[in-house]
């Protein structure tokens, strides 16, 4: 392998995770998506020790408490080995099997530690660190980094030469340093000496601090990630970590130690050697996909279950547009519970208007739509009165010698009043994450293009663009005819403290960002009478007394806001009014429903009572949960409405709407589908991932971490950047991959997905499971190895009549029920 | 009720807490979590009524009379407390913040594994913090000091199925034994200086203090020494000031109680309660300040280019409570105890909200973000600055320094004796203490300057046994060994040296057998199920054998003299033999009782912490399913 491609492979298989402000979920392992879901967790372990699987003991421990079902499990072995079935049975519950191996990476390197009894990650680590967080810091420091440079190892090249401490003492190296043209292969040559062990040494030497390797790759391919923009290449890191070791050996060995390949070849290919398949990994796969399927094999059971219904009055009392996250889930069932004339949607919940957004002092813009997406427009604030509340304790002077010493005198006794006010009653802060305050709910916004660019953007869409995000967005639910008064368009958004990964909490479909915006903007294209003319020109013609209003839903607090009240004519004021008690009762039951998931929350009170404890949670300091997030998450189902009816998920479920019958040419569902398989998908792998590996693909436990330049995360002074998932986010979830259920006829989901290469990917390598409705025929049919297989359910589901009865009798998952009421 | 009384009421509730909360089974969260908030919560009370109380009588010293724990004619061990002011602002500061913290981790450590190890372990410190601030003379503030130590140690080493916690704990505690050892010269210098057990209500009395002082101007400027040493280990002062960022491997609040607030303020809390003892002596004030002065700067530096904001909190905490040493050196009391309580909360409630700083200071800087100007400085100037920054990023290398000048020169004399074998130990332990006892009984035979060397060639060699149990990997039965025999050969090279009572070593080997022999079982059994184990990496049994390890533990505090063990009370009954001119054995005998330390607790840790190689998953696996059952 050339250095150019070990580089490029270095830089796939580390943790891609961006800067904290900037979290989105994504696939852990995407690095391995090329491969078949099982393959690739087999390589991921051989190569680094990655956990993809439950212990054996665990398996069997759901099997035991009837969570893997024993019929699933028994189609599952007679599939998988017909009349050995019953034999491999043994093998799942009884014998033991060893799976000891140590991961390929890291060997290589390690004889620096055995051999010549020196520890090389001991020693240049923490100060490599430090150097590298200095160098990266967004305002941490009160010194800031004092060199601009051209890139990290320049600025180590001046920092050497510009001042009297030496970062390097070894005379060899310092001659190096001062080579403007130093290359990896001189430096490699000094440590490993034979070219054949070149990228397993630097696989070994990154993989042993993955988390800030992945954030120098990360930030060098997306350096619009920090404010304070920083120029770092990972190929600069590596050299100057190569020097920190040549440095330390000379130091301990004087200049003539022998390189570590020379001794001790290794060759590099070996690394990526693809392993075969062992009983032991046969035996996890299949009580995995038992594991899967007992919940799959109910869900699908409940969609069969559910009695058509008559069709509901032509024109529904209102409608209301929610995000296909799984949290809105509950939201959207209670909803119908309580005005049952209502029609409710889901849709990826940027309302699918892509932009950039400038909030009023805001010095930056930031993206307010899917990650992958890259807008074209720019959306900005105009408010009066935005103060941002301060809090004394985060200025940098109580650091200081002099005035650090009259804070102490001073500040420290205020601190005293606050820690007592903020433990024994907390309330909202300065300190607090809050959804409402992304946007003046007074303010304007620039939507409508007036000739305006910035930075390369466009500022505000013209009318017909308006009038294509209008178009596309109502198709693809199949909303284009029977418009309500009203139409709400609900984004959400969280709120948190102390909470270092709060971007994971936002509504992912605009980028880890509160839908407010596109919630706003959305309903003023919608509404505006030159997007209605051309809309209804297209063949959508909505009438002139329906109006789109906008919300924002906090999923943490269940409080919501609505914006732009005013421009509603007089009989949808009255509308609004009486829709907005329903609102407030949803959010009621909707905490209510939550609140069985929190531990520590008394559950003796009324309704009321539970909501504002539901609420406290956003703001107490020393709340790990303040909301489960998607934890829990497990399916994403494309279809109507109707074909759900009355089905429980317990919030597990991502709902996108879709009309199959509106949409005979696949287009809505191309649209839909490249853009849930990836999302959806990418969001509970990291929750498989992280949950099953809290270690090393989860951040562990967050009580300890310790933030780094605000970029990241790291457990104490010297530790590592944490990449994944903190546990207390994924420890009720239980890791299964996503099932996605499309209903539409299967010829045409059949061209969709082959017609994309990214989703054939996910859906043939079953990174995800498809399950096809056939709309005619009613049947399921189970996506495998790029063909059908017709699915019969083997179990049934229970019928209940409200669904108190059942709701709080536990914290864990309750199954799939048909329900009939709250 | 007598005033004085009170005082045992503020030892005997976090004792009986404490001693509750280790019978609540694991599983209980609830319990635990209450015993500790009722705890905390009723001494937090009792705090408050008796303050008023003192107040309204006058707020005059109190002092509670003795319970003797042991005495002959030349020794005796007492336990005393006393109140004044200083213990005031100590006590009202500790109970309020304790009784926060546990509120605040009732919630914040829920479904954490080793929930229950953690509130035992801050009531332990809670025990640990008010028996110092109210002992009434060094012994009592001696223990109360070795529990900071050890509480400390468990919590740091909280994760210590992880790496850096592991190593960074044992590094806490190496240099708070070293302070540990500045504590005991204290104590037996002032043993010879006041030849009896003095109170810090004796100190109180300016004249007696001029008196004792005066023609022993020598003696009395090494107690002040080493009460500093002690002070600057315990508050991270200068040189020792790189152990403190180390320590926030832990849980948050318990970061936030140890390392912003109280136990970090003891080392100012000693310097003040022995104020009256040093304050006439101009050396000592001025050294005490140049210390604070020397880490102030320092710190400072430091935490200015800190990018992590735990350890930005810690040296700012740091550089304020080298200020206090300024203000206490310049006898301005007062002012130190405001800083004091000021700096506490400060500092605690920056540590419980710094996860906000993400958003809070990512918010400001999207709204108010200016580039960083270039200052335009002269050549020299600009490498100055340059230099400062790469000096306080590499924390001026305080850390190395502590290893090179202290541990590193230990390891290499003890690499000496890299020839001992488990097995072949006993051929050269056996004849040579048969000669050293035979040298001892038939010592008269001897000429003068061999008797005199003598003692302290025994310590030497006692030295050299901890030390290469210190540097020991291949086998951990002959490190234990080795600290095991170490106290027979300083038993022996303190008998030379003076008449040392059967009584005496009794009461000083007693614990040493007793808990050896505890831990040598225990290392027996480990090595009948696991094989011949060494101490080359950190090998994680605590999960396998949690009893085991709790066990080692207690034999670990044993032999090196915690006060579960009459070595407790032997280890300063054997210093009180040595001379007053006596300094080769005196830093002998201190070297082997830090390096003891530090050697078990490697043992301790190298065996018990650290992940288990054989792959089985975290404790979380399997401990969630199990907790929402």
């Amino acid at each position: 392998m050339g250095m150019e491609q070990i580089l490029h492979e270095l830089k796939h298989f580390l943790p891609a995770q961006a800067p904290l402000k900037d979290f989105v979920h994504h696939n852990t392992l995407h690095a391995f998506q090329h491969l078949s879901f099982f393959q690739g967790l087999k390589q991921a372990n051989d190569q680094f020790g990655y956990q993809g699987f439950l212990s054996l003991s665990d398996y069997r421990n759901l099997y035991r408490e009837g969570k893997i079902k024993g019929l699933v499990l028994k189609k599952i072995l007679e599939d998988q080995f017909g009349d050995q079935a019953n034999a491999w049975l043994v093998k799942l519950l009884d014998e033991s099997h060893d799976r000891l191996k140590s991961p390929k990476i890291g060997q290589f390197r390690a004889h620096w530690r055995d051999e010549y009894h020196f520890n090389l990650d001991k020693t240049i680590q923490p100060f490599l660190f430090r150097l590298l967080s200095a160098y990266l810091d967004q305002g941490i420091s009160i010194w800031p980094f004092p060199l601009e440079a051209k890139g990290f190892l320049d600025s180590i090249r001046q920092l050497q030469a510009g001042s009297y401490s030496s970062i390097f003492k070894s005379k060899r190296v310092e001659k190096l340093l001062q080579n403007p043209d130093l290359n990896l292969e001189d430096l490699l040559e000094i440590l490993v000496g034979d070219p054949k062990g070149y990228g397993w040494y630097l696989f070994d030497q990154q993989f042993a601090h993955p988390g800030w390797s992945g954030m120098v790759a990360i930030l060098e391919s997306q350096p619009e990630s920090l404010l304070d923009s920083k120029r770092i290449s990972l190929e600069d890191l590596i050299l100057v970590e190569c020097l920190l070791e040549i440095d330390a050996l000379d130091k301990k060995f004087g200049e003539s130690w022998i390189p570590l390949g020379h001794q001790y070849p290794h060759d590099t290919h070996h690394l990526f050697e693809i392993g075969l398949i062992e009983e032991v990994d046969l035996v996890l796969q299949c009580w995995q996909e038992a594991f899967e399927w007992s919940y799959y094999d109910e869900v699908l059971s409940g969609i069969r279950a559910v009695v058509p219904t008559p069709d509901k009055p032509k024109v529904p009392s209102f409608q209301a547009l929610f995000c296909i996250d799984d949290r809105e889930c509950s939201t959207r069932r209670h909803l119908e519970y309580i005005d049952p004339n209502c029609a409710t949607y889901g849709t990826p919940g940027f309302f699918n208007v892509e932009f950039y957004f400038q909030p009023e002092y805001g010095k930056f813009h930031t993206k307010s739509c899917p990650a992958p997406v890259t807008p074209k427009f720019l959306i900005k604030e105009t408010a009066k009165h935005k103060k941002l509340a301060s809090d004394v304790h985060f200025n940098q002077r109580s650091h200081s010698l002099v005035r650090g010493w009259l804070s102490a005198q001073t500040l420290g006794f205020w601190s005293a009043l606050k820690l007592v006010g903020n433990v024994l009653r907390p309330s909202s802060s300065a300190l607090e994450v809050s959804s409402f305050q992304h946007m003046d709910p007074k303010g304007s916004l620039s939507i409508v293009y007036q000739g305006e660019e910035e930075n390369g953007l466009q500022v505000g869409f013209k009318i017909a663009e308006m009038a294509d995000r209008i178009e596309s967005l109502l198709r693809s639910i199949g909303l284009v005819e029977g418009f309500s008064p009203l139409v709400y368009l609900i984004g959400h958004g969280a709120s948190s403290i102390n909470n270092t990964h709060y971007a994971g909490y936002d509504c992912g479909a605009c980028c880890g960002r509160p839908g407010s915006v596109n919630a706003r903007v959305a309903a003023f294209m919608a509404n505006h009478p030159e997007v209605r003319v051309q809309l209804k020109a297209r063949g959508i013609d909505i009438p002139s007394t329906t109006q789109f209003l906008g919300g924002l839903h906090d999923t943490t607090k269940d409080e919501l806001l609505f914006y732009d009240e005013d421009i509603l004519h007089a009989a949808n004021q009255q509308l609004h009014r009486e829709n907005q008690e329903k609102f407030v009762r949803v959010l009621d039951i909707n905490s209510l429903e939550r609140s069985r998931r929190f531990d520590t929350l008394d559950k003796n009170k009324s309704i009321g009572g539970l909501h504002d404890a539901v609420k406290k949670r956003a703001f107490s300091l020393f709340e790990p949960r303040p909301e489960y997030n998607h934890a829990t998450n497990a399916l994403c189902i494309v279809s109507r409405k109707s074909t759900l009816k009355g089905l429980f998920f317990d919030r597990r479920a991502f709902l996108n709407s879709y009309d199959y019958r509106k949409d005979p040419s696949g287009n809505a569902l191309t649209k839909i589908l490249s853009a849930a398989i990836p999302v959806c998908g990418g969001i509970n792998l990291e929750y498989y991932f992280s949950r099953m590996d809290p270690d090393k693909l989860g951040a562990g436990t967050k009580l300890p971490h310790n933030v780094m330049g605000l970029i990241g995360v790291a457990n104490g002074a010297d530790g590592d950047l944490r990449t994944g998932l903190p546990y207390q986010m994924v420890e009720i979830h239980d890791p299964i991959r996503l099932l996605m259920v499309v209903e539409q006829v299967p010829e045409l989901v059949n061209k969709v997905i082959t017609s994309s290469p990214a989703l054939l990917e996910w859906v043939n390598n079953t990174w995800v499971h498809l399950v096809v409705i056939d709309p005619n025929s009613g049947n399921f049919l189970r996506w495998v190895d790029g063909k059908y297989v017709t699915y019969t359910p083997l179990t049934e589901i229970e019928h209940l009549d409200h669904l108190q009865d059942k709701l709080m009798s536990t914290q864990q998952n309750l199954p799939v029920y048909l329900i009939d009421s709250f | 009720m007598e005033l004085s009384t009170w005082i045992q009421l503020m030892i005997g509730i976090p004792l009986l807490g404490f001693l509750v909360s280790l019978t609540v089974p694991e599983r209980k969260e609830t319990w635990l979590s209450r015993v500790a908030f009722y705890t905390a919560g009723t001494n937090l009370m009792g705090t408050l009524v008796f303050l008023v109380f003192w107040i309204l009588e006058g707020g005059n010293d109190l002092n509670l009379k003795e319970i003797l724990l042991f005495k002959n004619e030349h020794f005796e061990f007492l336990i005393d407390f006393f109140f004044d002011r200083v213990s005031a602002v100590y006590l009202i500061v500790g109970a309020m913040l304790t009784f926060l913290i546990t509120f605040y981790s009732r919630y914040y450590l829920h479904r954490e594994p080793g929930y229950k190890r953690f509130f035992n372990t801050v009531l332990f410190f809670y025990l640990g913090f008010n028996l110092t601030i109210l002992a009434g003379n060094f012994e009592t503030l001696f223990i109360g000091w070795e529990v900071l130590g050890l509480s400390s140690f468990l919590l740091v080493a909280f994760y210590r199925k992880n790496l850096l916690p592991s190593r960074n704990a044992i590094k806490v505690f190496s240099i708070y034994r070293i302070g540990d050892v500045g504590l005991i010269l204290a104590m037996w210098a002032s043993h010879h200086l006041w030849h009896a057990n003095v109170t810090f209500l004796d100190l109180t009395d300016a004249q007696r203090v001029v008196d004792q002082q005066l023609g022993h101007s020598g003696i009395a400027l090494f107690i002040g020494l080493m009460l500093l040493l002690a002070a600057a280990a315990k508050s991270a002062q200068f040189p020792f000031s790189s152990w403190l960022p180390r320590a926030m491997e832990g849980p948050t609040p318990s970061s936030a109680i140890f390392y912003g607030s109280l136990s970090v303020h003891l080392g100012v809390f000693l310097l003040l309660r022995t104020y009256p003892f040093w304050e006439n002596q101009l050396l000592v004030r001025i050294l005490i300040g140049t210390v604070g002065l020397i880490t102030a700067v320092v710190s400072t530096t430091i935490a200015r280019v800190q990018t992590s904001v735990k350890t930005q909190i810690g040296y700012a905490s740091l550089t304020q409570i080298g200020i206090m040493f300024i203000e206490v050196a310049a006898g301005l009391e007062l002012l130190a105890l405001v800083h004091f309580a000021g700096n506490a909360f400060l500092r605690t409630y920056q540590l419980l909200v710094s996860p906000s700083v993400v958003s809070y200071l990512i918010r400001e800087q999207f709204y108010g973000f200016v580039p960083k100007e270039k200052k335009d400085r002269s050549t020299w100037k600009n490498r100055l600055y340059l230099s400062v920054y790469v000096w306080s990023l590499k924390e001026w290398n305080l850390d190395r320094l502590i290893q090179g000048l202290v541990f590193r020169p230990l390891k290499n004399l003890g690499h000496n004796l890299d020839f001992l074998r488990y097995r072949t130990l006993l051929f050269y332990f056996i004849p040579s203490y048969a000669i050293g006892v035979y040298l001892l009984v038939e010592g008269y035979v001897l000429p003068t300057w061999l008797h005199q060397i003598l003692p302290a060639g025994f310590a030497f060699l006692a030295l050299m046994m901890v030390l290469k149990s210190f540097t020991e990997r291949r086998s951990i039965r002959l490190a234990w060994t080795l600290l095991w025999m170490n106290h027979f050969w300083m038993v022996l090279a303190i008998a030379e040296n003076e008449n040392f009572a059967l009584t005496e070593i009794g009461i000083y080997l007693s614990g040493v057998v007793f808990f050896g022999t505890l831990g040598w079982g225990l290392i027996h059994w480990m090595t009948q199920r696991h094989g011949d184990l060494g101490l080359y990496g950190y090998q994680g049994y605590v999960r396998q054998h949690p009893l085991v390890a709790f066990l080692f533990l207690l034999a670990v505090l044993g032999l090196i003299g915690f006060p579960i063990s009459p070595t407790f009370i032997g280890e300063d009954l054997l210093f009180s033999h040595i001379h007053e001119d006596q300094f080769v054995l005196a830093t002998l005998a201190a070297l082997a009782f830090v390096m003891e330390g530090v050697a078990a607790i490697r043992i301790y840790a190298r065996l018990f912490f650290g992940t288990v190689p054989d792959g089985t998953l975290p404790d979380l696996q399997t401990s969630i399913p199990k907790k929402l059952a």
